[in-house]
């Protein structure tokens, strides 16, 4: 057999470089996890890669999955060899289009990396439900459960829909062969040539729609022939099977890999069986290898072609001597007989001896179950397990295996130590931070040994769900044979723990063998370094007998000019210890890729990380184990112990990376979470906390406005509430007439800081001895944090000011209210959580949230804690996140239902004003709820109101009470980034602004899908490169704020907080007030635009001042008083576009490599922005009437939005 | 008249170069330039600096936020953006040797030896005919005697001469303490030429926002005198060509420059501030001047009135300032 080149990929690599060379249209839309195969198409053609026919395939980014699958489906139409890349949530939005093109027999392959459909929560992690909910569209579904398979049955797939004439989903599961890499055998244009016959691809074009031979087609018909002619695509899917087999055997001829419809391994006799498909069949592989080979009688059947299913081979596949099939399901059918693959195995089974089949003595005996959702680890002691459950007499059906079901008692039983990995593999975990560069060094490291040595190599990584300070463990192994074992390291020969603080925080060595190696990045030396340890950790070191090393990676890295980047520090250290290669020939080989991957970036980056691998070895030192020496202090707990029960109880197990040992039980019915949660996750990520200096601060707040994470914290209080201050607790008197005698502190939360520096680089105040430092000055967090901690929790005690009083529409007094949004996950110096941070200090106690997906809903919303919180009266935010396309109309929702509920509250109180009182019932009816004192008001109102109600047991009564706190003013808030109002939820946000209703819509405007890594939104500057956009965004940005505009009874406004942080703080407040629908655009600096995150707010500043962002209100309220409703607040541009765009690498990027290309967008942006600055400046003008020139329609348009018919 | 003079070995047809600048950046203005009758043109400074930095940050941002969150492994495209700087560089530097019949100097601005051996290589293949390097060195190191400032001059200078073929001239700043024997020290270790001086950026203030500032200020007429005292002092000592730089405005700034030994002089300011055009009306200035003092020829003047050739050679010297002051005051 040919050679081909091993190359190093994951899945989503394999799958997108088969459909590139294979396409000539692909439509992308990004979504975990399947966005990098899109990024892959879109970067090849960015760089003139053509496909097998010699021409570089289109690349189009469409606005939503939707889109993309319309896109192709008109692509397929009109002859194009058509492909797209989708998950989820996406799938779902696609299946309209599958249908139709299923139904007009039009071959494509959309490739899938499996993940969960959204139910109770949203999950970015793999199991096959949403494969499963389009096995109705008459795709075909193949499955492929290892990269290597990916790659073949990506092939086979795109060869096998020409000749069917079916579409083909392709799919393999999210994360656990998405974003496996792992050593495979690469496909060259031979075998491309060899498997797809050019002869089928002229046959699809000249289907195509075409006026030189035109045709009808996607007709409407009618009862008398549609049946007839849904048929007649019979014998299309009966010949199906039998092409992808022979495409699988001429594929086996070409690369000596032979694929089956249905693959069995194990006992030629085998009695128990196990039937399914995708990565977990794999790791089911290795068990069945590893039970065969002690004499047991199993086996496996992997799925290949789930659709059509092919019952006849299926039965084929199955041992004659089976009794008992085990068919796994990696879905959830709730309320179905079974889940669908046991469904289609037992009816196989049943049509089998129903049509007098004979290959068994007996019907086997099919049992069903559910494992893996969510990506949850299923692992070869889960197979061995179901097959025990299968051994017995009365098998439990409709299991679940891998987790503890002790609610319906589901759930069978396995032994978790048992391990079935070979010998010879060697496999190490490495616990390290997202910023720390772990896990590219790791990557790295699988590259280095797969394409250098002949071992096989597996690299997996897992992270939490933080951005700032989030923790990464990377799952290595490399051996002498094809490696199988789809699952987390469990009997790891080095644990690598790159950030010392984790020994406090995580179990990293429970998984390790006994003899092997533990390696610590510390500041201790090695001779004081045991007595730092947790006695937790000293106590496995010992009793695993492990080979202890420590290096202070930080210092070494710093001393070669390497910053906080450890990656090639540990990575030169695995090497070095681990023996999986030869020491000298190890770091040669390490040298090697570095001079590889840095090449470009200049001698410097290679000479320094050069100079960090020779340091290392150096600095490298093994610890002596004392062995009767485990007296080390305790770890602290992982939530305090006064937090409420569930905290202690679930989440802290969540926190602690133990979330798959909670049973069922723990879990609420509903997906219903408590807020009120971040603040028990002390995370201790920042290095270096703000430290006031009150001599020479101006009590502006602005660093309390800006702060992402709530952190840093201003009160105004009364001098006698200090008595009991801690000795460190520092005040002064407060400035302004509106706090006389009272004292001021600004009080940093030191274990919640993420030290972005935000607040620091805002604050205005100078100290007049040494200018460098300001009113607050960076200092590094450990010495302070002891002190710092009750500090703030005395400060946390300290009276609030009465938000009646305030001035709430400055930024001084709206940050004396109380944060109801504190302590998130977001990245450090984040620019969307202050907007959020404002909006729930000024309305946080009476706002409703409808969270479109994204960033917002990801820090907002994921497990294990949340920071939305609750006041002092438990009053505070109420969230739920529906979709990432339909956030506008789920708010519609709230808003329907609240209006609802109160206008029945209302018509209950008049229809029981004798019973309640005219008094009562007229204050309520006529509160005036406006602003907090009203509120506050009602809010008694109510309370009163309840208590007369329970005294009186009738219906009405209790009808009333149920639906009285409608009565209290609510603020709905809508919030999304641009990805969702631009793109893909803009129908709804559209609609929902057309409705009149009185919603608040706030678009956190990052100018790219930031959460899925920075793919190209309609937001997304001209001139700015992105996902998507790799050679610059070539059209301008979309303009929401004219189009809402356009309305004219929409609230509009854009606000930037670096630029201007009253204007920020006023337009909320006005938006809020507005009686129909708001729209803030708020400017959000993020960590995709290459940005210094410190330098945040500035980049803000330069993004108005160069009029790339403009600061405007539109307040339809102002034409009833004869003012121009539209106020323009930004001056006149006076930064050149060029300084700006210099500042940001997003654009520098361009202007580096494409310097010609980089100019032309740039000359053309700078136009667009003159010209829509003297457009708006035009609209803002007023006329003799005061009305804007270009007056827009002053009626309400209520009633334009008819329904789809 | 014969205005041709011999600079780093070169034979430039009159003594007015366009010294390095933003105005030879841009193509056209190269060659209006050449039209205007310049000698030879010094582009302006590939910044050693500003590569590193680049590359730098360029290699910051591609990992910045990566490999943090299972949505985002990393937040750019996978495509290589590495900085063109250099390429753009050459690129302009190809396309301008090629656009000009005089030689086009490109300089190399930079302030640690590392890195300058490569782009002195670059620049030779693209075409350069000579290369001036300006070692940007502020001696704010107080644990840093002069002879090491000296030698990491010296290092450079034999870094890129081992490197390349072309001729290498070096620009200096006026802040030596010996700056006679450190010219001689260059001279001896094989510099073609010598270009005096350069200008650094001098800070500011800014008394609103409390921070310091760079800027540039372009140089007056009457700074010309610092280059005339030092051209006219080693122009007797080294055998390195000797162009001057800094305060040059008028056709009369030039003879006086040629008079003290420069070979070629360097206008900058001059070009910012009126452009290419008002190079033909200096050399007619030149060629009037020479014409009715009955010169016959650029080289006749070279050197006629340096530490040497001038008829008080101490009027260079400290007597100067003294003189000078004299002058002043009475």
């Amino acid at each position: 057999m040919r050679k081909r080149p091993l190359v190093t990929l994951d899945g989503n690599e394999a799958a997108a470089y088969v459909a590139h060379r294979l396409s000539d249209v692909i439509a992308i839309y990004p979504i975990t996890p399947s966005s990098p195969m899109g990024e892959w198409a879109d970067q090849w053609s960015a760089e003139n890669r053509p496909n097998l026919w010699g021409t570089v395939p289109s690349v189009t980014e469409m606005q939503s999955e939707a889109g993309a699958a319309g896109a192709i489906h008109g692509a397929l139409q009109t002859g194009a060899l058509a492909t797209t890349f989708t998950a989820s949530q996406g799938l779902l939005l696609m299946i309209p289009n599958m249908y139709k093109i299923a139904g007009e027999l039009t071959p494509t392959v959309f490739h899938v990396s499996a993940r969960t459909l959204a139910t109770h929560a949203l999950s970015i992690f793999g199991d096959q439900s949403d494969v499963m909910s389009v096995r109705g569209t008459g795709f075909a579904l193949l499955a492929s459960g290892s990269v290597q398979e990916v790659l073949d049955n990506a092939l086979i797939a795109h060869a096998a829909t020409l000749e069917a004439r079916v579409p083909f989903l392709h799919f393999f599961d999210g994360f656990r062969t998405s974003h496996e890499v792992m050593k495979i055998e690469l496909l060259d244009d031979d075998d491309f040539r060899a498997m797809v016959d050019d002869r089928l691809v002229r046959a699809h074009r000249a289907r195509a729609m075409n006026p030189e031979r035109p045709v009808l087609r996607g007709t409407a018909q009618n009862p008398d022939v549609f049946f007839q002619a849904r048929e007649a695509i019979n014998p299309f899917y009966a010949a199906c099977p039998d092409i992808v087999q022979t495409t699988m055997d001429r594929f086996a001829r070409i690369t000596g890999r032979a694929y089956h419809l249905f693959d069995y391994v194990g006992h030629p006799e085998a009695e128990r069986v196990i039937v399914m498909m995708g990565s977990g069949a794999e790791a089911a592989h290795e068990a069945i290898d590893f039970l065969t080979a002690r004499g047991e009688r199993v086996g496996l059947v992997k799925i290949r072609l789930y659709r059509p299913f092919d019952g006849k081979r299926l039965v084929e596949s199955l041992p004659k001597a089976v009794r008992t099939v085990a068919v796994l399901d990696r879905t959830k059918e709730p309320g179905s007989l079974g889940e669908p693959l046991y469904q289609d195995v037992l009816t196989a089974l049943v049509e089998h001896a129903q049509t007098n089949g004979n290959r068994f003595d007996r019907l086997p005996r099919v049992i069903g179950g559910r494992y893996g959702l969510s990506s949850k680890e299923f692992t070869p002691a889960m197979v061995k397990g179901v097959l025990d459950e299968a051994a017995t007499s009365n098998p439990k059906n409709h299991f679940s295996v891998g987790i503890l079901d002790d609610v319906s008692h589901n759930s069978i039983a396995y032994d978790p130590t048992l391990h079935t990995e070979s010998d010879d593999v060697v496999s190490a975990v490495f616990y390290g931070l997202g910023s720390d560069g772990t896990v590219g060094a790791n990557k790295n490291s699988v590259k280095i040994i797969g394409e250098e040595t002949e071992s096989y190599t597996q690299g997996y990584f897992v992270y939490d769900s933080k951005k700032a300070g989030s923790v990464t463990v990377s799952h290595l192994r490399f051996g002498k044979r094809p490696i199988r074992s789809t699952y987390l390291v469990q009997q790891a020969h080095f644990v690598a723990c790159h950030q010392p603080t984790f020994l406090d925080r995580l179990e990293m060595l429970d998984k390790v063998i006994r003899g092997g190696v533990f390696l610590l990045n510390t500041a201790e030396p090695a001779d004081r370094v045991w007595s730092s340890l947790p006695r937790e950790v000293q106590a496995q070191i010992v009793a695993r007998e492990l080979r202890f090393f420590v290096i202070d990676a930080y210092r070494v890295a710093k001393e070669a000019g390497m910053g906080g980047r450890i990656n090639t520090i540990m990575q030169t250290c695995f090497f070095a210890i681990s023996g999986v290669l030869p020491r000298d020939e190890a770091i040669e080989k390490i040298k090697g890729a570095i001079r590889k991957t840095y090449a470009a970036k200049g001698e410097t980056v290679v000479a320094k990380n050069f100079a960090a691998v020779d340091q290392t070895l150096a600095n490298l030192h093994e610890v002596r184990v004392p062995v009767s020496d485990v007296t080390g202090r305790s770890r602290p707990p992982t939530v305090s112990p006064e937090a409420p029960e569930f905290l202690r109880q679930v989440t802290a197990r969540m926190i602690e990376g133990r979330g798959d040992e909670l049973p069922v039980s723990a879990m609420p019915l509903d997906g219903t979470f408590s807020t009120a949660t971040a603040q028990w996750e002390k995370r201790n990520i920042a290095q270096e906390v703000p430290v006031w200096d009150a001599e020479t601060c101006i009590q502006c707040n602005k660093c309390v406005l800006v702060c992402p994470h709530a952190a840093i914290r201003a009160k105004a209080y009364p001098p006698d509430t200090l008595d009991a201050a801690p000795g460190t607790f520092k005040a002064t008197a407060a400035r302004g007439k509106e706090y006389v005698g009272l004292r001021y502190t600004l009080q940093v939360a030191p274990e919640d800081c993420t030290g972005c520096g935000l607040c620091v680089e805002i604050c205005p105040a100078k100290n007049k001895r040494e200018t460098r430092l300001k009113a607050i000055n960076m200092a590094p967090q450990a010495p302070l944090r002891e002190a710092e901690r009750e500090n703030y929790r005395f400060f946390l005690d300290l009276p609030e000011l009465d938000r009646r009083t305030l001035k709430t529409g400055t930024v001084k007094g709206s940050q004396f209210l109380l944060p109801l949004f504190e302590y998130s996950g977001a990245c450090a110096g984040c620019g969307e959580t202050p907007y959020l941070k404002l909006m729930s200090q000024l309305f946080g106690d009476r706002a409703v949230i409808a969270n479109a997906t994204g960033c917002s809903s990801i820090y907002g919303g994921n497990l294990p804690t949340t920071p939305w919180t609750v006041n002092a009266q438990g009053q505070g935010p109420t969230w739920s996140n529906s979709l990432f396309e339909d956030a506008a109309e789920f708010g519609l929702g709230f808003r329907l239902a609240i209006d609802k509920q109160a206008e029945f509250a209302r018509e209950l109180l008049t229809r029981m004003r004798e019973t309640i009182g005219d008094a009562l019932v007229d204050a309520m009816l006529s509160a005036d709820q406006s602003g907090d004192a009203g509120i506050m008001v009602q809010r008694e109102r109510v309370a009163e109101l309840k208590g007369r109600l329970a005294q009186l047991n009738t219906a009405e009564a209790m009808n009333l009470a149920a639906v009285a706190d409608s009565l209290i003013g609510r603020s709905v808030w809508i919030v999304g980034g641009d990805g969702w109002a631009y793109d893909i939820g803009y129908g709804g946000l559209d609609h929902v602004l057309a409705s009149g209703h009185n919603v608040n819509i706030l678009v956190l405007d990052t100018e790219v899908y930031s959460n899925t890594g920075g793919q190209m939104s309609k937001a997304t500057p001209c001139g700015a490169v992105a996902k998507f956009a790799t050679a610059g965004k070539p059209s301008q940005k979309k303009d929401l704020g004219q189009m809402a505009m356009a309305y004219g009874n929409v609230y509009v406004a854009s606000v930037a907080m670096g630029a201007n942080d009253n204007h920020t703080v006023q337009t909320f407040v006005e938006a809020e007030s507005f009686p129909g629908p708001s729209l803030i655009l708020a400017y959000s600096h993020c960590i995709a635009h290459g940005i210094n995150m410190r330098a945040g707010m500035k980049q803000q500043a330069a993004a108005v001042d160069c009029g790339h962002w403009l600061l405007y209100r539109f307040d339809p309220r102002r034409t009833a008083t004869g003012l121009n409703p539209l106020q323009l607040d930004s001056h006149e541009p006076h930064l050149p576009l060029k300084a700006y765009m210099s500042s940001e690498n997003r654009y520098q990027m361009l202007m580096q490599s494409d310097p010609k290309r980089a100019g032309d967008l740039m000359a053309r942006t700078q136009d667009a922005i003159r010209e829509r600055f003297r457009e708006y400046a035009r609209r803002a003008k007023t006329d003799g009437d005061g009305k804007a020139p270009a007056a827009t329609p002053s009626t309400p348009p209520t009633h334009a939005v008819a329904s789809a018919s | 008249m014969d205005l041709a003079t011999n600079y780093l070995g070169l034979r430039l047809k009159n003594p007015l170069v366009a010294g390095a600048s933003p105005v030879s950046r841009d193509l056209d203005t190269v060659r209006a330039l050449e039209d205007a009758g310049v000698a030879a043109i010094v582009l302006a400074s590939l910044f050693q600096e500003e590569v590193d930095h680049q590359l730098a940050a360029h290699a910051h941002f591609a990992e910045f936020g990566a490999y943090s969150s299972p949505e985002a492994l990393t937040y750019v495209p996978a495509r290589d953006y590495t900085p063109r700087h250099p390429d753009a560089y050459l690129e302009h530097l190809r396309q301008a040797a090629g656009a000009v019949d005089v030689p086009v100097i490109a300089s190399l601005n930079g302030a640690t030896a590392g890195g300058w051996i490569e782009h002195a290589r670059m620049i030779e293949e693209a075409g350069a005919s000579a290369i001036e390097l300006n070692v940007y060195h502020v001696a704010a190191d107080p644990g840093r005697s002069a002879q090491q400032v000296e030698d990491l001059y010296v290092e450079v200078l034999r870094a890129v001469k081992n490197t390349v073929g072309i001729p290498v001239s070096m620009k200096l700043s006026p802040y030596f303490s010996s700056l006679a024997h450190f010219a001689r020290r260059l001279d001896k270790e094989g510099v073609d030429g010598l270009v005096l001086f350069n200008r650094f950026y001098q800070p500011d203030i800014d008394l609103n926002e409390l921070t310091v500032v760079p800027n540039l200020s372009l140089s007056a007429p009457h700074e010309m005198r610092l280059p005339l005292r030092w051209i006219a002092i080693l122009d007797p000592l080294i055998e390195a060509s000797l162009a001057a730089s800094t305060g040059v405005y008028t056709s009369h700034d030039v003879l006086k420059l040629l008079m003290t030994g420069a070979d070629a002089v360097m206008l900058v300011a001059v070009l910012l501030r009126h452009g290419p055009s008002i190079v033909a009306d200096m050399l007619h200035g030149i060629e009037d001047w020479l014409h009715v003092n009955e010169y016959l020829s650029v080289h006749q003047l070279q050197g006629s009135m340096n530490h040497r050739a001038c008829a008080d050679p101490s009027a260079f010297e400290r007597a100067n300032y003294v003189k000078a002051l004299q002058s002043y005051c009475g």
